[in-house]
């Protein structure tokens, strides 16, 4: 404070406090922004239609940019490794269908929009059930009850025809006329809105959670709970209160899953959607809060787009994850907070040099693997279903040998390449990060 | 049909099948249960073996023959789990326990989809062999298949294999010293770094062993290694970290309870009836209490699991909690 003395007044706080939420959390208003105006990129003025395919991947990832940071409330914040996250996804979800459908048939009033809240409620109310049980454990035995209670839910998606409407799932129409606004949701523009509204408010919702004790508890429990414990505080409690309140986020993801593709089949509750929320957590990084955001928008891409031209998606999204444990262990978000220091340093322009050098070897060894997963797609999967691989118009036959040869070649030369220049920033970085104690001995 | 299923035919045959199911477990969990007790890694990659033991064996099979294929395909599986060991698992010990969970999770997907492209993804026809595809006996009318009789031959040879292994040679000692106590035996200047690679490698052979013999006897398809997986994992809790004999009583009480939920065709609704209440569709919870136990077979797993880890977490004959 410049002015020890006159106390500022109430207004000026309010408005200094004002500035700095703003000067704080610019980012996520320009995400938003961008989330608004996205849509009409892909605007066809002809048709006045919007790109379907456009409006469809940003919808899923809202969906998915919810799901993934409410599971990064029990990896990154609690300590919790699940690996049946989607229950809470599939049961709110299943909720909100049956919901939707009484609605339609008279038996009950409520808004469509107000209808992400009851599947919040009801991935709490299966949250608190499970997590009664699940939270008793933790590390390895956690991550095996959780197992547990994904594939026994599963089972019973598949085995219960009432609530879960066995093999064919639950389907159920958001026109039901209930609008606070008076939007009939018949496009689906009108449905991404509400979704980019609702991400909105979880997304602020569960930034908030991480400041409050709880929060921090959370925190302190993951780190040590031994310590927690002598505080004075109960892990178990904290885990249970955290697993339930991210059970409720998920909730709400699986809502608006439900609001946009009007179906709920056993896949929401299944293995893969667990797997899902793991790999965007982990590939985006679960130590910042943001970082989650990053995965579930990359891995949504990465779905969309190379599942279009590729059968293999699947594969580069495991390796990806694979490449993240062993190198960068905090995700995209840990790679960026690395350079933290050195760019506060004003030090950053002294990597641009190596990590340029870097591009052609990795993209040498990229094009090298990708070639090398596609050829062996196109002997198997790609034969069965008669496609034949087009590289920009010329037809590769995959049995041939050039082609396997010339992959080959590119994962070798590229690979050694890509190690010595891996060594070469090892070195610039080494040489930066001792400038830069250097710098802060001297101050 | 509520005396049916008690005959004696059927509670026989199924002992022995439960039998031979359970003898295949042990094979897969035997090798996981030291890996998780002594590096206390779950690999989730394990399966992962059993299901590429199964698919190489089918290659070799088709190639050279069944019997080149019984010793190649595990030999393979285990070049490859010290592989991964040496190369990729020890570089992400450093980041620890979870990191390395995660890893082997990573691993699994891959193997998975690396299996569907490279041999699609229907069942292939990897067949028993026709020396073996015979029936062997008859009890009460059903036939006992030489290839069962030809598994538990297997089995056995390998349980006794791996037990004088265990307790009659000088690495075996160092091993099972090192699934209690990993760091005194590292404090004693022991090698523990190459014990867990052999330890690695060995499981992953017998995931692959159990892969070969069980490819044939069950199906193989992709999804081989995810609807194994879950049951190895309940078999190693449920037996209990740092025990093998535990692990043996929990595969056989595993194969004897999966095998004997297919067999009982009964319900909770035809328990209630033979108590005098009848079940009707107006009862509330009738779709949960008529649902016959072969189709809550699949659940049982995945219940024990859960159980075992909130009720007894140091399993049958454990050491310590999980």
């Amino acid at each position: 404070m410049s002015k020890p003395i006159a106390q500022p007044a109430a207004r000026e706080i309010a408005a200094e406090r004002a500035a700095g939420l703003l000067g704080r959390h610019w980012p996520w208003l320009i995400a938003l922004a961008v989330a608004l105006l996205v849509p009409w990129l892909s605007y066809d003025w002809a048709t006045g239609r919007h790109s379907g395919f456009m409006v469809s991947m940003l919808s899923q990832m809202g969906i998915m940019i919810i799901f993934a940071l409410s599971y990064n409330m029990q990896m990154g914040q609690t300590g919790l490794l699940s690996f049946g996250h989607a229950v809470f996804l599939g049961l709110g979800g299943y909720v909100t269908a049956h919901l939707l459908n009484s609605i339609k048939a008279g038996s009950l009033w409520l808004p469509l929009e107000i209808t992400p809240l009851a599947g919040g409620l009801g991935g709490l109310v299966f949250a608190i059930l499970f997590g009664y049980f699940a939270t008793k454990q933790r590390a390895t035995a956690f991550a095996m009850i959780t197992l547990g209670i994904g594939e026994l839910v599963t089972s019973c998606a598949l085995m219960f025809q009432t609530f879960f409407g066995g093999e064919g799932g639950v389907s159920t129409n958001r026109m039901i006329g209930r609008s606070l606004f008076g939007v009939g949701y018949a496009q689906p523009l009108q449905v991404y809105y509400l979704i980019v509204a609702w991400t909105a408010v979880a997304v602020a919702l569960m930034l908030l959670l991480t400041r409050t004790p709880l929060g921090r508890m959370a925190n302190a429990c993951r780190d040590n709970f031994e310590r927690a414990q002598f505080v004075g505080y109960d892990p178990r409690m904290v885990r249970f209160v955290q697993f339930s309140l991210s059970g409720f986020f998920a909730g709400i993801a699986g809502a608006l899953y439900t609001l946009t593709y009007e179906i709920v089949t056993y896949d929401t509750v299944g293995g893969g959607m667990s797997a899902n929320a793991l790999l965007m957590t982990y590939i985006g990084g679960v130590g910042a809060f943001a970082g989650p955001v990053i995965g579930a928008v990359l891995i949504v891409l990465l779905q969309s787009w190379v599942s279009l031209l590729s059968n293999s998606w699947l594969v580069y999204a495991g390796v990806l994850f694979i490449l993240m444990v062993t190198f960068a262990p905090g995700g995209i978000a840990g790679l960026v907070m690395m350079h933290q220091p050195i760019w506060r340093a004003g030090r950053l322009g002294r990597l641009a040099g190596p990590y340029a050098r870097l591009v052609v070897p990795s993209l040498l060894v990229a094009v090298g693997f990708v070639l090398v997963i596609e050829l062996c797609s196109f002997l198997t999967i790609g034969a069965a279903q008669g496609k034949s691989l087009t590289l920009s118009g010329i037809t590769v036959n995959p049995r041939g040998g050039t082609p396997w040869i010339a992959a080959a070649l590119l994962l070798a030369v590229g690979g050694l390449w890509m190690r010595a220049e891996a060594r070469r920033i090892g070195a610039a970085w080494g040489a930066v990060t001792e400038e830069i104690k250097a710098m802060g001995r001297r101050a | 049909m509520w005396e049916g299923p008690f005959h004696m035919e059927v509670l026989l045959v199924s002992l022995l099948n439960g039998l031979v199911y359970g003898m295949l477990l042990f094979m897969l969990a035997s090798g996981l249960t030291l890996i998780f007790s002594m590096m206390g890694v779950l690999n989730f990659a394990h399966a992962s073996m059993y299901m590429l033991g199964a698919y190489f064996a089918f290659s070799v099979s088709r190639l050279i023959g069944f019997w080149p294929a019984l010793v190649l395909a595990p030999a393979i599986c285990g070049l490859l789990g010290a592989l991964i060991e040496m190369y990729a698992l020890r570089r992400v010990h450093k980041n620890g326990h979870i990191a390395e969970l995660l890893f082997t999770f990573g691993l699994a997907f891959i193997i998975d989809k690396g299996v569907q492209m490279a041999w699609g993804l229907l069942p292939v026809p990897y067949r028993v062999p026709p020396v073996l595809d015979h029936p062997l006996f008859q009890i009460y009318g059903s036939n006992f298949h030489a290839y069962r009789g030809f598994m538990l031959l297997i089995s056995a040879l390998m349980f006794v294999a791996i037990w004088l292994l265990l307790t009659r040679t000088r690495i075996g000692l160092v091993i099972q010293a090192a699934l209690t106590h990993p760091e005194m035996v590292g404090a004693l200047g022991h090698n523990v770094p190459r014990v867990f690679t052999i330890v690695f490698a060995g499981g992953s052979t017998l995931a692959g062993l159990a892969g070969v013999i069980g490819g044939n006897y069950l199906v193989t398809e992709p999804s081989m290694a995810i609807t194994m997986g879950p049951i190895v994992f309940v078999v190693v809790v449920f037996g209990g970290l740092g025990s093998l004999a535990g692990c043996f009583i929990a595969s056989l009480i595993m194969g004897l309870v999966q095998t004997f939920a297919v067999v009982l065709d009964v319900s909770l609704a035809d328990l209630l009836g033979r108590l005098g209440l009848h079940v009707t569709s107006a009862t509330p919870f009738a779709e949960f209490l008529t649902i016959p136990l072969p189709r809550v077979g699949a659940l049982l797993p995945y219940l024990m699991l859960i159980l075992v880890l909130l009720v007894k977490p140091r399993g049958l004959m454990g050491t310590r909690d999980t």
